[in-house]
């Protein structure tokens, strides 16, 4: 798969004059630097889980945190108001804070729903068209067109839904709330088609024409071929794209914090606002003390996006080399 | 290669004398104020040149987080500290100040088109805590009610809690938006929606009255100043110490004839 | 008959591919055009060069402009050294498979897929509190000095967010320097680190760039990671220590479509400092697909 470049091949010349032997050093010194930046990376995701792990710690190891925020408190419904029964609130703001995560799962769901209905079948159908059906020049000028749909800020795409796509869903549908799990879900779906498109894509192309050519001599059409060949023997690569753009959606901060009204509401109904996690950890981190009960929930809340998103990124991968190694018989 | 390796040895001598430059005075807080506060600083850097101001929203609770961690000289507040606040400020040797600079009236904003302009706080209390879920229990048409709310940084999200909705928590349907402004806009688009915030922010939509008994009670400025509409407060500044300097030049500008005029001219209430 | 049938069939659902595709462009169309139509009339000289006034009803986004501008600039400068040595290790000097290697790599995807807002949080946890705490303590200031938001710590947040970025558009260029200008070079007595410098590195020079220019594209248009690592509302003067607050495009974006006074008035305002954010970022992809092409062309050409 890959060619290695400057490999070492040679070693171990005897007695080396003075001049090669501090060349023979540079370079050790050299190779050694370049290792040692390689490690950044590791470095970084390490750090990354480190000091957000540290900051959420708070609030199992420190007394009165423990009693704000406990695990039940966060995942088992609450009494939040005499004579009610016990229900998820989301109010970390209060005299007595009611911290419960299932609203923020939920919102972050809702819309996530939303994106990847929308986003999965118009990304891969695209990306289906591209590989396969499209004129070689309509190709060359769709790849660049998505790159740019790719490059556009999300804060940019939250713009657009709060302040077209909303009126205009309102207008058209008449719903009763403006901003919903709908409009940011549609808005997610602009920030991940590209993610989809081009995974897919990819996916798609690693495919040998050796398996359409086969197809097309046994008499299937060009559809039948794309649908019933490509598209199989590309499977695992398309997954892992929707996979990505499933965490990507997950991760997506200013989208849903422009536009999805930030109301934690527990119900399946798609036209209520939401409040999603990563809009709740934007809206609520300036206001904080740091080192309070509230600033660790925070993190802690982006422990549980690290996580998420973590996973689905492994899953992904792993697919992507699957469908590298049964199409190139080599892994990556 | 060797430029760019130039290039980064010059960017970290930029950073060594990296403190921040003597004089610049931080203002932080409150999103209602933050207009208040940027025009403030405009003119008095007008008038005085060499003084540096910066202003930031974010809200209440962020300027006074940010007053306690020591990120700013000034609090801008729209309600009263904490007693929480007051306690951390002082562990962190601070003996906290507190300056009215402003007043404003909460007030409610509905879409010009709801043919309701009066309720009583009590109302408002059903409405913001979920039991009154139609316009029509209230005067209105037959049509649900959408809550529009603030973000919980926020100063005006307390003052509403604790004078209108007597410390109980809002209804989880309540949609937070980050701004007054959010609200205001999306209660003008929204036919059914109710929102509070300031008086200075209410442009396109309709404001309501407070019912009390039989007088429908107006959130005008004589109201507000003599303190007849209930739901008026004061706006503060915040600071960790008595003020000095800098600090204490522009919090006299602030508070001078010229500073209240400002605030006439922004929407809130003198309180001089 | 069968057969025309399915044709038939086949036809339609290939049109309907080709109908999704549409509507991917269709979409960016859309919004093009509405940024376009509603910013335009606004973006002038006067605009671009005067700092906002009136309480962000009037005046101009320069400080917004210029916030970004230094923003990624430092950005970049802590960025590339260090994303392109991992990949020169990745690509020239990691053993055949090595483990570091692998590690770094599934370390790099990671890194590429972790939400914006956690490396916000990173960068309040790591830079501010534990890197600036610690320098403000070592250094003997009684205030916050460094462990402050300010545009140091966004642009290092930014610099780790979008390493994968030119880790990867590096690794793609140095793939494209032909085997033969290595071998040629090690057989003329060129040391390995000589061969790097003298005839890898400039041979992917254009790739490089791309990585450089796609990474400040991309920061440029982050507004979660440095929502509470700097950002700041409304500035009286540009940043000129490290460690100041500063304005930015896409924060400035945000703050026009959600805290303004008055939304309605400031639309022009708020549409024309979308408009700006849109065409820079556009512009730099742009400059990058170009680049790309042409690499790819001459990379196809030579072999």
């Amino acid at each position: 798969m890959q060619s290695q470049g400057l490999v070492e091949t040679v070693t171990a010349a005897p007695r080396l004059s003075s001049a090669a032997r501090r060349r023979q050093l540079r370079e050790k010194v050299i190779a050694g630097i370049i290792t040692a930046a390689a490690f950044t990376g590791i470095a970084a995701l390490v750090l990354i889980l480190v000091f957000i792990a540290k900051e959420a710690l708070t609030i199992f190891l420190d007394a009165h945190a423990r009693e704000e925020a406990s695990l039940s408190k966060m995942f088992l419904p609450q009494v939040v108001r005499q004579n009610r029964p016990p229900a998820f609130v989301w109010q970390p703001v209060s005299n007595v804070p009611k911290v419960s995560m299932i609203p923020l799962f939920i919102g972050t769901l809702k819309t996530t729903l939303v994106s990847m209905v929308v986003a999965v079948p118009v990304g891969v159908a695209g990306a289906l068209y591209a590989a396969e059906f499209a004129p070689r020049r309509l190709r060359e000028v769709l790849k660049p067109t998505i790159e740019l749909l790719a490059g556009i800020p999300s804060v940019v795409l939250g713009f657009f839904a709060l302040m077209v796509l909303a009126t205009f869903l309102q207008d058209t549908f008449g719903l009763p709330t403006r901003l919903n799990a709908v409009v940011a879900g549609l808005g997610l779906a602009l920030a991940i088609v590209p993610v989809i498109f081009t995974v897919s894509e990819d996916a798609l192309t690693a495919v040998p024409r050796s398996y359409r050519e086969a197809s097309l001599a046994l008499g299937a059409t060009p559809w039948e071929t794309a649908w019933k060949v490509v598209l199989p023997a590309a499977a695992p690569g398309i997954l892992a794209a929707c996979v990505l753009g499933f965490g990507r959606a997950i991760g997506e901060t200013m989208i849903v914090l422009m536009a999805s009204g930030n109301a934690a509401i527990v119900s399946w109904n798609f036209t209520d606002s939401v409040r999603s996690m990563s809009a709740t950890i934007a809206a609520e981190m300036g206001e904080v003390v740091v080192g309070s009960p509230h600033y660790s929930l925070l993190f802690f809340i982006g422990v549980e996006l690290f996580f998420f998103t973590f996973i689905l990124n492994m899953v992904a991968s792993t697919w992507t080399r699957r469908v590298l190694k049964r199409l190139t018989g080599a892994g990556a | 290669m060797k430029t760019f390796i130039a290039s980064i040895a010059a960017v970290l001598l930029l950073a060594l004398p990296g403190a921040a430059r003597a004089g610049t005075v931080t203002v932080k807080g409150s999103d209602t104020m933050v207009i208040l506060g940027q025009r403030w600083a405009e003119e008095f850097m007008k008038k005085n040149p060499t003084s540096r101001l910066q202003v930031t929203g974010g809200g209440s609770g962020t300027g006074l987080a940010s007053l306690i961690n020591g990120t700013t000289d000034i609090a801008m507040s729209s309600r009263p500290m904490k007693k929480e606040e007051q306690e951390k400020l002082k562990g962190a040797k601070a003996a906290p100040t507190q300056i009215s600079v402003a007043k404003d009236g909460v007030t409610f904003y509905v879409n010009e088109s709801n043919p309701v302009s009066a309720l009583t706080q009590e109302q408002l209390q059903g409405i913001y805590l979920g039991d009154i879920t139609n316009w029509k229990e209230v005067g209105g048409k037959d049509a649900p009610i959408v809550i529009y709310s603030r973000e919980n940084s926020s100063g005006t999200y307390v003052f509403v809690k604790d004078h209108v909705l007597g410390g109980e928590d809002y209804a989880a349907t309540a949609q937070t938006l980050p701004g007054t402004a959010a609200v205001v806009n999306a209660v003008s688009k929204e036919k059914n929606g109710i929102g509070y915030g300031g008086a200075a922010y209410a442009k396109g939509i309709k404001e309501l009255k407070v019912k009390k008994g039989n007088e429908e009670i107006d959130p005008s400025e004589a109201n507000i100043k003599s303190g007849k509409y209930p739901l008026s407060r004061d706006l503060y500044f915040y600071l960790r110490n008595a003020p000095a300097g800098e600090v204490k030049a522009f919090i006299d500008f602030a508070l001078s004839a010229e500073g209240q005029a400002i605030v006439t001219k922004v929407g809130y209430f003198p309180v001089k | 008959m069968k057969h025309t049938m399915r044709r038939a069939v086949g036809g339609a659902l290939t049109s309907l591919t080709g109908f999704a595709a549409l509507l991917i462009v269709a979409m960016l169309a859309i919004i093009l055009f509405d940024v376009v139509r509603g910013g335009i009339g606004h973006v002038s000289w006067t605009f671009l060069s005067q700092p906002p006034s009136d309480g962000m009803m009037a005046g101009g986004i320069f400080p917004a402009l210029y916030g970004t501008a230094a923003l990624t600039l430092l950005m970049t400068l802590a960025v590339m050294p260090v994303g392109v040595l991992t990949a020169v290790y990745l690509h020239e000097y990691a053993p055949a498979g090595s483990r570091l290697a692998a590690a770094v790599r599934i370390a790099v995807a990671n890194l590429a897929g972790v939400p914006s807002i956690v490396f916000g949080l990173f960068g309040l946890g790591f830079f501010i509190h534990f890197v600036g705490g610690s320098m403000d303590r070592l250094l003997g200031y009684q205030e916050l000095n460094w462990g402050q938001p300010g545009i140091l710590w966004a642009s290092l947040t930014l610099a780790v967010l979008t390493l994968p970025v030119v880790i990867v558009s590096t690794e793609e260029a140095l793939r494209a320097v032909p085997m033969d200008h290595r071998t040629a070079s090690l057989a003329l007595g060129a040391t390995k680190s000589q061969t790097l410098a003298r005839v890898v590195l400039p041979g992917a020079l254009p790739g490089i760039l791309t990585g450089a220019v796609l990474a400040v594209s991309r920061g440029a248009g982050e507004v979660a990671p440095i929502l509470f690592t700097g950002a700041a509302y409304f500035l009286p003067d540009l940043p000129d220590t490290m460690n100041s607050q500063f304005m930015h495009l896409g924060y400035h974006t945000y703050v026009l479509a959600t805290q303004s006074p008055d939304v309605e008035a400031t639309r022009p305002l708020l549409y024309a400092t979308v408009l700006v954010l849109l065409a820079l970022t556009f512009v730099l992809n742009l400059v990058a697909v170009l680049i790309r092409a042409r690499t790819r062309r001459r990379a196809s050409a030579s072999h």
